[in-house]
């Protein structure tokens, strides 16, 4: 059962190279996923969660982009290994992914219908006709809820939560084995939010699809995922299940100020407590432990030492806090 | 209070200051590493200079002056770009042509970005009626070609250097108008002129002191780009005869002149249209320069 | 789509309104007399007033534009100063060699310049690319009347491969229209390349590569057709700016356009003549704008579906 795990990232490290400077957006992560598991990916804006999921889909800006260790194995095959066409042909069928603005994914000069339709298309292995096909986008944007007969319309007929909902659609069409959503909802209203994700949960349950969630919301964490990575500066600085995360006592201090910056209705409080300071720039990361300058339990090792990580079971936190521990 | 009160008033024009010259250092910065730039913005100070220093390298009186038994020779080492038909050194007449050039061009360029400022700043920052009204104005001037619309205005006030300048200029604003509206409408739908708006502030100040600094970029790229096609413009305005009237040199005029004696004479046209060229395209290579520095979006 | 052509036809008749009253009034602003220019110098002032006061010239300059505006629904634009001749005759005879030379320049242009520009967009930073973008920066500072005499002089003049001047047969247009057609194609080859690499950077490109779509269909499926709306635009307005370099261009290589007839008009003092060039020309180029815009609707749902409601 350990061995079957459908995804598993290995030391991955990216970087955007231009004219000006070399970012170093994601830094030797690793994580994994089993079947029909949901990993969360948490973290600020640029802690790097978005390119973790574009080089995963190998979708990365071609001309900057560039993974430069690491190995992706996808039901144990590597996909760093896989030529442009055979990446092409597990981009949409056994992979698919839901982009964080359904405003501008959609191509607004093609109707909602041909856009689901085109995915089916490409990955038409059984060759089946057009009305075949056409059925079958009738079924995906009933299982949205969306009414069929909408399907000659264009995306701005559509409202933003609707869209999402046709997005959806389009990155189920295949029944893919993973689906990654970059933070689906954050565009949407808050009330929205609330159907589209109950409606990604009770697919992926339906289904039977693993997930990466990609979010800044803790709350979306709490009622999706199985898992947790807690992302810093294109690093993971902790991850466990999410009940390691949410209900464990030991904790990187970055979590710990990540969960501080939530307010807390039962206590009574002034303000919030945001974390100090600003994300590292990812061109000029500090030495040591990223999180050293913003940390509140910062210790002289940390300003020169890169940390280990250390485990606990399945929870892993990666800070010289806990190095005597183990 | 009262302390407050100074530390405030002498700390903001410092700031102001520090933020203007980075932005501006910034923008040079990117512009430095484009050589394609810094080759036309070296070859368009070269003619600026030619042009203040015209007297000094040519007098004026050696492109004026007709020599007969010297017409129609070709480039030599006493004249460099031959003669024309009256026995004028072209070299000459081309050096001093620059300045008509030039002051055709910038001039027309900055009378009507000023005009066409004025319209699409209103246009654009009251909207409602007063942009309806303007831009119905501006669109349908649009719809006649701006050659033509040019044309017809010299053809009513006659020929020559101001006139065409005034052609050119009035023809322009209707443009200059859509690329202001559209900057300003750009800057105007960001929150901090809401803000600005609801501490009060009143609208000339934010018209200055926020908006145009924010919308100047494109409207200094599309200035620049354009000093180069009225050049061409007010260049063919005279090549048809519409333009400065000769003997003053320009470039349009000596290619009209020399179009004539072209097949044995091929340097009468090649020379002044080499000047309009080599102008041309240093302004342009300047104006897309400026672009990339100002929009490094594009070129990731 | 009905709904939005009907209603973008009916545009036209202010707008053209409007442009008959600005062109009527820049050319009433000509300095002179219109009797002394029909008389000549040696009329006495007398006969002078006498024409003037027959042909309506000293009435007030809106009685004069509506008396225009009617006369031209019959076809009438006034007889030429120069000729007597009726304006509008001289310039219908004088229509298909000027549409003749703007229309081969056009589908030149956008036969040269988009599909360059698609090239440049795809495989930017590429050695052609820079070439490409080089070449187009380079045509759009050269002065249209200047390539054309630079083309006479080498292949007709030096190589005798091509007429010079004339319109006699389709042989003549090949100068004058390659001419009109270069700048045009350069700015067309720049703008193409522009909107199709900010098209390629669109989420909804990324959607489809996301899908497994092939590149091919996403450059030409996705990225092509929404790249190409504004390009259809600006090809409608670069039509206008053709229109004015038509007027340089006949009169290098010497054709008998509508070009050449406003020139000479203007140097004759023409004004009727003058006039009626303008407004026609403006006319011309009103109806291609509004094909443009039709063409874009078709093409763009987001259009149609605003007047879809109304």
């Amino acid at each position: 059962m350990m061995n079957e795990k459908l995804l598993v990232v290995k030391d991955l490290s990216v970087i955007y190279k231009t004219d000006e400077a070399i970012v170093h957006a994601v830094n030797k992560i690793n994580f994994d996923i089993g079947r029909k598991e949901t990993i969360g990916l948490v973290g600020e804006t640029g802690a790097g969660k978005t390119t973790t999921a574009l080089a995963i889909m190998q979708l990365l800006p071609e001309r900057t982009g560039r993974i430069t260790e690491g190995e992706i194995l996808f039901k144990g095959e590597n996909l760093l290994k896989k030529s442009k066409n055979e990446m092409r042909m597990i981009r949409g069928e056994r992979m698919s992914m839901i982009f964080q603005d359904p405003m501008t994914s959609l191509n607004p000069i093609v109707t909602v219908g041909d856009q689901i339709r085109e995915s089916l298309d490409i990955h038409n292995h059984d060759k089946k006709n057009k009305i075949e096909l056409e059925a079958r986008v009738d079924e995906l944007l009933k299982l949205v809820g969306i009414q069929p007969r909408r399907k000659s319309e264009y995306p701005h007929q559509f409202s933003g939560g609707m869209k999402q909902r046709v997005v959806i659609a389009m990155a189920l069409a295949c029944n893919p084995e993973l689906l990654i959503a970059d933070e689906p909802t954050t565009a949407l209203d808050v009330t929205i939010q609330a159907q589209v994700l109950a409606l990604m949960a009770e697919l992926k349950e339906q289904l039977g699809t693993s997930m990466i969630m990609i979010t800044h919301d803790l709350g979306v964490v709490a009622q999706t995922c199985d898992k947790v990575a807690i992302m810093y500066a294109g690093e993971i600085v902790e991850q466990g299940t999410a009940r390691d995360i949410f209900e464990g006592e030991k904790h990187h201090p970055y979590t710990l100020g990540l969960f501080g910056s939530i307010p807390d209705l039962e206590v009574e409080t002034r303000r919030l407590n945001p974390i100090d300071g600003l994300m590292p720039d990812p061109t000029d990361l500090p030495p040591g432990c990223k999180f050293h300058p913003r940390c509140k339990s910062c210790m002289e090792i940390c300003k020169h030492k890169q940390p280990e990580p250390h485990s606990f079971g399945n929870h892993i936190i990666v800070c010289h806090l806990y190095a005597k521990e183990v | 209070m009262n302390m407050n009160s100074i530390t405030e008033i002498t700390t903001t024009p410092i700031k102001k200051k520090y933020k203007k010259k980075s932005r501006f250092g910034e923008i040079w910065k990117r512009m430095k590493k484009n050589r394609i730039a810094m080759l036309g913005l070296a070859i368009f100070s070269v003619i600026v200079l030619c042009t203040v220093f015209a007297d000094m390298i040519v007098p004026y009186s050696v492109a004026l002056e007709q020599n007969i038994g010297d017409r129609l020779q070709p480039p030599s080492a006493a004249h460099w770009f031959g003669t024309d038909a009256y026995g004028r050194d072209i070299f000459a007449r081309v050096i001093h042509g620059t300045r008509n050039s030039l002051v055709m061009g910038i001039g027309a360029v900055v009378v009507g970005i000023s005009l066409g400022g004025v319209f699409g700043a209103a246009a654009g920052y009251y909207g409602g009626i007063v942009d309806t009204l303007i831009m119905r104005v501006m669109d349908t001037i649009m719809c006649i070609p701006f050659m033509l619309l040019a044309l017809a205005i010299v053809a009513a006030l006659g020929p020559g250097l101001v006139n065409v300048l005034i052609a050119l200029m009035l023809s322009m604003v209707p443009y200059y108008t859509r690329v202001i509206r559209s900057a300003i409408l750009t800057v105007t739908g960001q929150d901090f002129i809401e803000a600005a708006k609801a501490c009060g502030t009143p609208d000339r100040y934010i018209i200055l002191k926020h908006i145009l600094p924010n919308a100047i970029g494109p409207v200094i790229v599309q200035a620049t780009m354009s000093v180069g096609t009225m050049i061409i413009w007010a260049a063919a305005m005279s090549f048809l005869g519409m333009g400065i009237q000769p003997p003053t040199p320009e470039w349009g005029s000596m290619l009209s002149e020399g179009k004539d004696y072209m097949l044995s004479s091929p340097h009468l046209v090649i020379f002044p249209g080499m000047a309009i060229v080599l102008t041309a395209l240093s302004i342009n290579l300047l104006g897309d320069g400026l672009r990339d520095a100002l929009d490094p979006r594009l070129k990731d | 789509m009905s709904k939005y052509i009907v209603k973008r036809v009916l545009i036209v008749f202010p707008t053209l309104l409007a442009i008959i009253f600005i062109v009527f009034g820049i050319m009433s602003l000509t300095p002179g007399d219109p009797a002394r220019m029909m008389l000549g110098q040696q009329a006495s002032p007398e006969a002078v007033a006498r024409v003037n006061h027959e042909l309506g010239f000293d009435r007030p300059f809106i009685i004069r534009y509506g008396d225009y505006v009617v006369k031209l629904l019959e076809g009438d634009m006034g007889n030429s100063y120069r000729t007597g001749r009726p304006v509008f005759n001289e310039i219908i005879s004088r229509l298909p060699t000027t549409a003749k030379l703007a229309s081969a320049a056009i589908l030149l242009a956008v036969m040269i310049g988009v599909p360059l520009g698609i090239l440049s967009a795809v495989k930017q930073y590429s050695l052609y690319d820079i070439t490409g973008t080089a070449a187009a920066m380079l045509m759009a500072s050269i002065p249209g009347f200047w390539f054309g005499l630079m083309a006479i002089l080498l292949f007709a003049l030096k190589l005798g491969w091509l007429p010079s001047n004339g319109s006699d047969t389709w042989v003549h247009y090949i100068l004058p229209a390659i001419t009109l057609a270069i700048p045009v194609s350069a700015s067309l080859l720049r703008l193409t390349r522009t909107t199709m690499l900010e098209t390629i950077r669109q989420d909804y490109v990324r959607t489809a590569r996301a899908k497994g779509q092939t590149e091919k269909k996403v450059i030409f499926h996705h990225a092509l057709k929404n790249a190409l709306l504004p390009v259809v635009t600006v090809a409608g307005l670069e039509f206008g700016g053709l229109l004015g370099g038509v007027v340089t261009i006949e009169t290098v290589f010497s054709i008998n356009g509508v070009g050449t007839l406003i020139i000479d008009a203007i140097r004759m003092k023409d004004v009727p003549q003058v006039t009626g060039c303008a407004i026609f020309l403006a006319f011309l180029f009103m109806m291609v704008m509004l094909i443009v815009d039709i063409l874009y609707a078709y093409i763009d749902p987001r259009i149609r579906a605003r007047y879809q409601k109304v």
